[in-house]
């Protein structure tokens, strides 16, 4: 009788162990990557994803993934091409409908080519930094993030900046927008006119054809215009172009403000010295300092573990970015569990919730060892922006050192605007806004 | 006044720049007859090869000469692996093979040499020449004159080798017929292996320029785009109608974006600008309705 039960009772621990895993298995939190490491831009989506991905790891590692929860992934690539993205999506989400974190696809055109889909299908896409401004209104786009800041207000930060630095007047001054012609290019013109005039200067606007490798004309016209400042909103080759055509026309760099797509490692160091002094907003800071980047260095490239094939990327601005957008999204997952079930795989549905309900005070920040980082951030359904805040940083010839502290935009000027686009929009494509007075 | 011929002189000096990657474009077209859409995609292989030489260690003549070493060799493969099975074949073939040709060196070359872009330091300033500066009031570039000095040694140096060399005139006996070339025993292999050389030399060149000036990556292939309707106005068979398209391309383009855009916000408000991306392909396309074999390039007759 026992020799029978021995095989038994084997059998049956074997069936458990399995159903176990089967349940443990259940239990991961899935990560869409829809993202880019090779093509044109490949080197910026090689530091963004890589700290994206080493933040996951950290977490699994350190913590044992979110309240037990392990954090997964899968990347597919889209070389930046909206159509290639498009196609991650459909690969991806399948599985995204079991659970998903936020989809980062750091693009603009991909994130307007699915910001209609992911709605559709109830996956929250995260748009930090690019993609659709006027989503900032969730009673429309209850499904897309464009979290901490947006364009307009990074535009409005960066003339607050200017302000304050000419003792708060800008009457009188001459302020070129030197711009990308693209979506990502015009975004910001809006709410530079609305500053100019509020603040009575005079813009003028000089865009650059994509790719912008080539900029004689437009700097020889700025060299005409004697401006106050230059305010910039390049991408890719544009930034370098621009920063050697300033020094070929013997612009001060020191007097050039560029956007956060400006303002990486990438973008100056091909500069050469061309760059030196140059500003750029951003809305995370660079460097090791900040404590949880040299504990994912200590822990994750500890343990072997490390997404990154140069470890000379941690600590860069994208890389940071990357682990800043992690962070973010991993806050949000913890938000979620703690309305729907601590020690649960959260769906795209849950997440969205989150997102709108994120509240990442300083203290959290500390914390979390993101002191500084990021600004403090506090969404809600009017408001899927969450902070509009940057700092402004100069590159000294090495590295990018802040020189501002965190400088908010003029929302009482900038957030209406965004109200009237997405009321456009939704009469548009006849949405019915939902009533955020009703949404906790 | 001052102004516009500051313009004018900024862009004729910007065209000579696209003529140096035009150039790369004649050569391979004047020896097999075909577009090399890989061009682009060779200006960024060179200048990564400077870049990644550098890296490991090597002084700049070094690595020039490395470079060039690597484009030699990759001229040599090119024509082995690539070409010599589509000997004879219809040139949309060869075109076909080219792309796929830039589609291997854009993946290919960041995974031996990285993708992050990068500076090159030629030792030759962006600046402007203090003396014009002071006297004229107008802002000439050290680094432009330089390059203009670059591609009128390397026009004059082309021009000879195909107009008085044997290889030269070989080069343009295979344009003309492969098969015709091959029956009087012209040696195709090494002509089209020697071209390939030479247009890795050129695109060596203007990857050395064009990295100095924007830094090396990826937007070096962009180039390629600068270049085509410098070819279609200079002609696809002119080493000097390459220089001459590059001049009226760049200071057409450049006054182009300066006095276009006033013009049309007058007319219709809104704000233009931005235009000498598309400007120097309408101006090639209305030239090639009125001289379709371009300023310099060869006519064509078929006999009926």
């Amino acid at each position: 009788m026992i020799k029978n039960f021995k095989p038994a009772l084997a059998a049956a621990a074997v069936s458990l162990a399995m159903l176990s895993q089967t349940a443990m298995a259940a239990e991961e939190q899935f990560f869409p990557l829809i993202d880019y490491r090779v093509g044109p831009y490949g080197s910026n989506g090689q530091a963004f994803y890589g700290g994206f991905i080493d933040y996951l790891n950290y977490v699994n590692l350190k913590e044992k993934g979110v309240n037990g929860v392990q954090l997964t992934y899968e990347e597919c690539e889209t070389e930046y091409n909206n159509a290639k993205g498009v196609e991650c999506y459909e690969r991806l989400k399948a599985k995204a409908k079991v659970s998903s974190g936020p989809i980062h696809t750091m693009s603009t055109g991909i994130s307007y080519a699915l910001i209609d889909k992911s709605a559709q299908d109830k996956l929250p896409l995260a748009m930090m930094g690019y993609g659709r401004t006027d989503a900032v209104d969730g009673s429309v786009f209850p499904y897309a993030f464009p979290l901490v800041t947006t364009y307009q207000m990074q535009a409005s930060a960066i003339i607050k900046f200017i302000k304050d630095k000419n003792a708060g007047n800008l009457a009188g001054k001459k302020i070129v927008y030197l711009y990308h012609d693209s979506a990502y290019g015009k975004e910001a013109i809006i709410a530079m006119e609305a500053e100019a005039s509020l603040n009575k200067f005079t813009l003028v606007q000089v865009p650059v054809a994509h790719p912008g490798n080539e900029q004689g004309a437009q700097w020889l016209k700025i060299r005409q215009e004697k401006p106050d400042y230059v305010v910039f909103w390049g991408w890719g080759v544009m930034n370098q172009t621009a920063l050697k055509a300033a020094q070929k026309v013997g612009y001060p760099r020191d007097q050039m403000i560029g956007s956060w797509w400006t303002g990486s490692e990438e973008d100056v160091v091909p500069a050469g010295e061309a760059a030196k002094g140059y500003m750029a907003a951003t809305w995370n800071v660079s460097g090791k300092q900040v404590p949880v980047i040299a504990d994912i260095e200590k822990v994750v490239y500890g343990a072997n573990k490390g997404n990154l094939q140069d470890k000379a990327k941690i600590g860069t601005v994208l890389y940071n970015r990357g682990v800043s957008a992690a962070v973010l999204s991993i806050e949000a997952i913890r938000k979620a569990q703690e309305k729907y079930g601590k020690g649960k795989a959260m769906t795209g549905e849950q997440v969205r919730w989150a997102l709108e309900n994120l509240n990442i005070t300083d203290a959290r920040l500390k914390t979390l060892g993101a002191t500084d980082l990021l600004p403090e951030i506090k969404t809600s359904c009017d408001n899927h922006e969450g902070s509009g805040k940057v700092k402004i940083q100069q590159w000294d010839g090495a590295k990018w050192v802040p020189i501002s502290g965190w400088i908010e935009g003029n929302k009482a000027l900038i957030h209406p605007l965004f109200q009237a686009s997405a009321k456009q929009y939704a009469k548009e494509k006849g949405i019915t806004p939902r009533d955020c007075s009703k949404e906790k | 006044m001052n102004f516009f011929l500051e313009v004018l002189i900024g862009g004729l000096l910007s065209g000579v720049m696209y003529a140096l990657v035009a150039l790369g474009f004649v050569m391979i077209y004047k020896a097999s007859g075909v577009f090399n859409f890989a061009q682009g995609a060779m200006v960024y292989l060179a200048a990564l090869s400077v870049v990644g030489c550098i890296e490991k260690g090597a002084p700049l003549w070094l690595a020039i000469i490395l470079a060039f070493g690597i484009m030699t060799l990759f001229g040599i493969a090119t024509e082995k692996f690539v070409l010599r099975k589509l000997v004879n074949q219809p040139p949309i073939a060869l075109f076909m093979a080219t792309i796929g040709l830039a589609f291997f060196i854009e993946g290919v070359a960041p995974m031996i040499f990285g993708s992050d872009p990068r500076a090159l330091e030629l030792g030759i300033v962006d600046e402007p020449i203090p003396w014009v500066l002071d006297n004229w009031n107008m802002v000439i570039s050290k680094f432009d004159l330089v390059a203009a000095g670059v591609a009128g040694v390397l026009v004059a140096t082309l021009a000879l080798f195909f107009q008085y060399t044997r290889v030269g005139r070989a080069l343009r006996a295979v344009a003309d017929d492969h098969q015709a070339a091959l029956s009087i025993g012209i040696p195709l292999q090494h002509i089209w292996a020697i071209v390939w050389g030479v247009a890795g030399f050129v695109a060596l060149v203007a990857g050395m320029m064009w990295g100095a000036r924007n830094g090396v990556q990826f937007a070096l292939t962009f180039t390629a785009l600068k270049a085509l309707p410098v070819l279609i106005l200079g002609g696809f068979t002119s080493v000097p109608g390459a220089i001459v398209g590059g001049l009226i391309i760049g200071a057409s383009e450049k006054l182009a974006e300066i006095y276009i855009p006033p013009v049309m916000q007058n007319m219709f408000g809104g704000n233009f600008g931005g235009i000498e991306g598309w400007f120097p392909y309408v101006l090639a396309l209305l030239f090639l309705l009125v001289r379709p074999e371009g300023l310099f390039g060869e006519k064509h007759i078929d006999r009926v």
